[in-house]
């Protein structure tokens, strides 16, 4: 399991300078970590968090998103009408509630069909894990500074150590 | 406070007009829809950034670009229905009181875009909403004078405001906005480094 201060390090060595976000329980243990060092922002919704993101990368900041993946539905249209279309990028750290239908009823939905929406809205996504860390961050660093757009990197339970709710 | 008010009804063309003329090295974030296409007429800049889609977005864009060049006083032009759209953004702003963010409202009372269906803004007063939220400059005017001084003062004094302008319901014959969103990016970035 890698630990949440050397995975925000990471993120902020690939050049990461601005987050914000809405809450997950899997996201808990990297936003207790932001949050001491002062380096993250709460939004209320994650539409207004991607869009907080754009205000920053037009400031000249690097952003990261942080959701649960239920907010992907709530950010759709701005990534879409917004993000893609202005070459406005991101990056989004989605915890992937749902996955192999082990979760509550709510997140089943989303858990199975994820990452087929990503790739219909055209959104790369990548799914973090211990070994392939390194590998996944210097992805996203190229992904981002090529295409100017929105990308997605996908945390399952377990992956990055969290705080007990 | 709900029923006519005193004073002259501006268009919001006219109104914008007035604050374009205030407006110098800020950088400016448009709503979209109509108010986007008659800033560009108006007066089109680099450091214009015209939202053309993501309803609801404006001024969290600009409050995510204050937050990050606290050096800018940066304005956000926005509608009453983009305003009830991302309303959880007036408690982000309120809480988080970035000094630099002037956040105005032409609030026509319509969706006027799309055809003039009305909004809740005739019955819900978006001021009292922002007073309550947490700006710390909240201010309702009609007329032009008080238009012009109320923002002058904001941009001069330390926020976040909330300038509440009633217009009526003209629409400026302006075109589509003519630079392509990753055009409106690029020019809008080159602007944030070099100004």
């Amino acid at each position: 399991m890698i630990d949440s201060d050397d995975f925000v390090k990471a993120l902020q060595d690939i050049g990461l300078d601005f987050f914000t976000g809405v809450p997950d329980t899997i996201l808990g243990g990297i936003i207790a970590d932001l949050t001491e060092k002062h380096l993250y922002t709460p939004a209320v919704r994650e539409d207004e968090a991607v869009a907080m993101a754009a205000g920053a990368y037009l400031g000249g900041k690097v952003p990261a998103v942080l959701m649960q993946n239920s907010g992907l539905g709530n950010a759709l249209n701005i990534l879409e009408s917004l993000n893609l279309i202005y070459q406005i990028p991101c990056i989004l750290l989605v915890s992937w509630r749902g996955f192999e239908g082990k979760d509550a009823p709510e997140h089943l939905v989303m858990g199975q069909t994820m990452t087929q929406l990503l790739d219909t809205v055209k959104i790369p996504h990548r799914t973090l894990s211990a070994e392939t860390v390194v590998d996944d961050l210097q992805w996203t660093a190229k992904t981002f500074m090529e295409k100017r757009i929105p990308l997605a990197l996908l945390l399952k339970k377990g992956i990055v150590k969290t705080v007990q709710p | 406070m709900i029923g006519p008010e005193e004073g002259v009804m501006q268009s919001r063309a006219q109104a914008m007009g007035a604050l374009l003329e205030l407006i110098t090295d800020q950088p400016l974030i448009i709503c979209n829809g109509f108010p986007s296409r008659e800033a560009q007429k108006l007066r089109d800049r680099d450091a214009n950034f015209y939202m053309i889609g993501s309803m609801g977005a404006t001024a969290a864009i600009g409050l995510g670009l204050a937050l990050n060049r606290p050096e800018k006083t940066v304005v956000v032009f926005d509608g009453d229905g983009n305003v009830l759209m991302g309303m959880g953004t007036l408690a982000t702003i309120g809480a988080l009181k970035p000094k630099n963010l002037v956040h105005v409202v032409f609030d026509n009372e319509v969706y006027g875009t799309t055809g003039n269906q009305p909004t809740y803004s005739r019955v819900v007063s978006l001021d009292k909403i922002a007073r309550a939220a947490g700006y710390v400059n909240v201010e309702r005017v009609r007329e032009r004078e008080d238009i012009v001084y109320e923002f002058k003062d904001m941009l001069a004094s330390d926020g976040p405001s909330f300038l509440l302008i009633k217009v009526n319901e003209q629409i400026e014959d302006a075109d589509r906005v003519a630079v392509e969103p990753r055009g409106i990016t690029e020019r809008f970035k080159a602007a944030m480094v070099s100004e």
